[in-house]
């Protein structure tokens, strides 16, 4: 055959088989887990473990947000879904599964002098009507509010848990991930942010609200209210690999994992 | 008098002030150099290219963001290449400037700007969602194709440009066929410039990060298909840096990165001394 | 021999076409998820709302289009007057050894990923301009210069490709008018260089639209109109990828959406870039 004619043959080939590698659905081993970047971090410590156990199985954690997960999971993009939120609306024909709680934590720089702020002052603080540190009791100088943006779990968490009705400020600046906060208010002496009270670490501080200081013990007592769920979204009852995961997460020792993380296990009595 | 005094202290000025903006470009070209290098050189062992990343990336190494740097760029290159290559063939020997030539030429122009969000959201639609590849090697590396795709077109194009038309012209006089001209005459002479422009794709690749976070995804697991979710170093140092995981390795994996640009762009920058400007 | 011939032609051409076809995808799958919901919530609303607060239904851009334009106006602003010096110095008053640095530098600043100016931006300017000038620091100004830098290589490069291709003979002449170098730089090249020199900026500036994970990491990313240049600010490229992962139902078409007018922005400044340029070459 004349060689160039080989070539062109090969090249369309590969064209072919390209678009048969595109036409296929995939096929890939391995579970995909995505959403909450709150979660994310969790998940990873958890997928870590898990593979550590199963040499040959794949947990393949990706971030996005809680609502791009629950979306993937329907869509079928990926196996378990992560949420920082219960489910709302027509997502609530899914199934949801607790796997821990998480408080958010109201977080300062170690600098800022302010200690504890009631649930009301947080609320005004970020509605935007104090303006200065001086109200709260400290040095003289403008706040900057640090949010999370529009979709996050932890953002509509906080929402519901401390704005009520109330709408965060508009100036507020917006990160897109805890870490990206925890980031801004470590540099920032005047910044305040909300995280994830297990992702919370010694570059910043973390308030008591109304009193109750951030705890495991004051979150499973009841006494800390800026809780909520982790979940897990699944498409059906999950099966095969998925639940052999599942099960793992919900076992004690991944459980113990996740309280020395910072998290409320689902075991725990109170 | 005055004003021809005027005039060459109006030189002068000017001179000093096109010193200090030369002077100023290359001063923070160095800073940010030094600063990456300064705190990220001393982090880069052999083991911090051996290992996988452990707890979301606090320990160990970058293993896997480089597997998933090379395993894009490679789907990438594979893709644009045959695509660009044959359309720079196209253009410059089976046709003249004709309609359909102008209207090529202006959709890759076109296309060589379009920002790489925008690019993202394409392949997260198209490839992610509408084809069902998930978040995957294969999405992120179509994606980046389109992407090159431009780069390609157009240093094919100046290198079949820079051949002398006497090569085509012995071609045809031997009895070649258009065809016969083009893979014996043109194209092994283009190869130089051809691959000028993979080595500089390969450059825009590695440090692509808006386009290929929608598509490809952030995983750090070790790949097992095309249908893998991956992280490319640059996502990786991304988010190192941006969630404050872990400055050390932001800046390891930062240093490692400008490294590697800085290679394969002396490459090209080689070639395209050597090969283009020398011969136009 | 005839008939394998023509084979290849058309499938050269129909490689060309799928080439741009991409082009065409691109834009049919954005405009396909974004142009109903404009229609839907209407152009007005959605280009001129002062508020983007989706979880109550408000879908209003008109901050992160005033966020983009001020920071590529700064960019612009720092990244002009460089750009030509540097494009001056490189074809007119090239000591040997200052080109020796100058030109691998500004290849190296093309080659640094954003993401790295984007680090060197935060760990570096903000804190600066935090400290000395007040804000937050993560502001249009930090954005700007480090698009500024940003953009740098590509109006460099194209606009000394402008200046070296002007025909010897408007340098000898303006010299032998008795000009001086500069006069002639200022009043002769820089005139008959201009189509190119303003497609350099106009590319320039579709760049400093265009970038998304720096302004990410520098901006602050507030959605509110912006009064200061300390102020933190939204452009519409980061809008898309701050909140893409996050977003669903109409959320993400507002998203597609605001890529829809990215898209048409940078469509225009590159349709008129490429004019100008050919201008140059007929």
């Amino acid at each position: 055959m004349n060689p160039n004619l080989k070539a062109l043959l090969s090249f369309l080939t590969f064209l072919l088989f390209l678009s048969v590698a595109v036409g296929c659905q995939r096929s890939k081993a391995g579970i995909t887990v995505a959403g909450s970047t709150s979660v994310e971090p969790f998940a990873e410590l958890l997928a870590e473990e898990y593979m550590m156990k199963h040499p040959h199985s794949r947990i393949y954690v990706q971030g996005g947000g809680s609502t791009a997960g629950i979306e993937a999971v329907r869509s079928h993009a990926a196996h378990i879904g992560m949420s920082s939120r219960s489910l709302i609306g027509r997502e609530k024909s899914l199934h949801a599964i607790t796997i821990a709680k998480d408080a958010i934590a109201i977080i300062i720089h170690p600098q800022n002098p302010v200690q504890n702020l009631p649930l009301v002052k947080v609320r005004e603080l970020y509605s935007g009507k104090i303006k200065n540190w001086k109200e709260l009791g400290g040095k003289d100088h403008s706040i900057i509010l640090v949010t999370r943006e529009e979709g996050s779990g932890t953002r509509e968490a906080f929402q519901r848990l401390v704005m009520g009705e109330e709408e965060i400020a508009l100036e507020a600046l917006v990160q897109d991930s805890n870490g990206a906060i925890r980031q801004v208010v470590a540099g920032d002496p005047n910044a305040v942010g909300y995280i994830s009270l297990g992702l919370v670490n010694e570059k910043v501080k973390a308030l008591n609200i109304s009193g109750a200081e951030p705890s495991v013990i004051n979150i499973e007592r009841g006494r800390y209210h800026l809780v909520r769920p982790f979940l897990f979204i699944f498409n059906e009852e999950p099966a095969g690999e998925a639940k052999t995961f599942l099960d793992f997460v919900m076992g004690p020792e991944a459980q113990r994992l996740l309280s020395r993380e910072g998290l409320v296990s689902i075991l725990s009595k109170f | 008098m005055r004003s021809n005094r005027l005039r060459y202290v109006t030189q002068s000025v000017a001179k000093i002030l096109i010193w200090i903006a030369a002077l100023s470009t290359i001063a923070v070209m160095i800073l940010i150099l030094f600063q990456i290098l300064r705190e990220g050189l001393p982090i880069l062992r052999l083991s911090f290219f051996t290992q996988s990343p452990k707890s979301m990336g606090r320990e160990g190494g970058i293993l896997t963001p480089i597997i998933g740097t090379v395993a894009l760029t490679v789907v990438a290159i594979i893709v644009a290449t045959p695509l660009g290559v044959g359309t720079a063939v196209f253009l410059r020997e089976y046709t003249r400037e004709s309609r359909i030539s102008r209207v090529i030429r202006f959709g890759t122009d076109c296309l060589a700007g379009v920002p790489s969000i925008i690019f993202g959201l394409f392949g997260f639609v198209f490839f992610v969602i509408y084809l069902n590849m998930g978040w995957s090697i294969l999405s992120g590396g179509l994606t980046l194709a389109a992407m090159i795709l431009p780069t390609i077109i157009c240093t094919t194009e100046e290198a079949i440009k820079a051949i002398p038309y006497s090569f085509r012209e012995v071609s045809y006089s031997l009895g070649g066929t258009k065809w016969q001209t083009v893979t014996r005459a043109i194209l092994p002479n283009a190869l130089p410039g051809i691959f000028t422009g993979i080595i500089l794709s390969v450059g825009r690749s590695i440090g692509e990060t808006a386009a290929i976070i929608l598509t490809a995804g952030s995983s750090l697991v070790m790949p097992t298909s095309l249908f893998s979710p991956i992280r490319t170093m640059a996502v990786h140092f991304y988010i190192l840096a941006r969630e404050g995981i872990s400055m050390e390795m932001a800046y390891g994996t930062g240093a490692a990165l400008i490294l590697l640009v800085l290679f394969v762009n002396t490459i090209a920058n080689g070639l395209l001394n050597r090969y283009i400007r020398h011969r136009s | 021999m005839e008939i394998k011939e023509k084979l290849i032609e058309k499938i050269l051409l129909f490689i060309a076409l799928s080439s741009i076809s991409i082009l065409a995808l691109i834009a049919f799958f954005i405009f396909g998820e974004g142009l109903p919901f404009i229609w839907k919530i209407g152009p007005h609303a959605f280009l001129l709302g002062e508020r983007w607060v989706p979880s109550h239904g408000e879908f209003g851009i008109l901050p992160m289009i005033v966020g983009s334009f001020w920071v590529t106006l700064g960019a612009l602003l720092l990244g002009i007057p460089l750009g030509l010096a540097c494009a001056i110095f490189l074809c007119e008053w090239t000591p040997p050894l200052a080109a020796t640095f100058l030109r691998p530098a500004i290849q190296l600043l093309a080659a640094i990923p954003s993401v790295i100016y984007g680090f060197w931006g935060l760990v570096v300017l903000v804190p600066l301009v935090r400290t000395y000038l007040g804000g937050p620091g993560l502001s249009i100004l930090s954005g700007s210069v480090i698009l500024g830098f940003m953009i740098l290589p590509t109006i460099i490069s194209i606009s000394e490709d402008a200046l070296r291709a002007l025909p010897p003979y408007y340098k000898a002449g303006g010299l032998a008018l008795g000009a001086t170098h500069w006069q002639t730089i200022w009043r002769v090249l820089i005139p008959a260089a201009r189509s190119g020199i303003v497609a350099s900026i106009i590319l320039g500036m579709g760049r400093a639209i265009g970038e998304t994970m720096a302004m990410i990491m520098i901006l602050g990313n507030a959605v509110k109109m912006p009064s200061s240049f300390l102020d933190s600010a939204r452009t519409l490229t980061t809008n898309i990828g701050i909140e893409m992962g996050y977003a669903s139902g109409s959320h993400r078409q507002a998203l597609f959406a605001t890529g829809v007018i990215l898209f048409f922005i940078i469509m225009i400044l590159n349709s008129s870039a490429i004019v100008l340029s050919r201008r140059r070459v007929e």
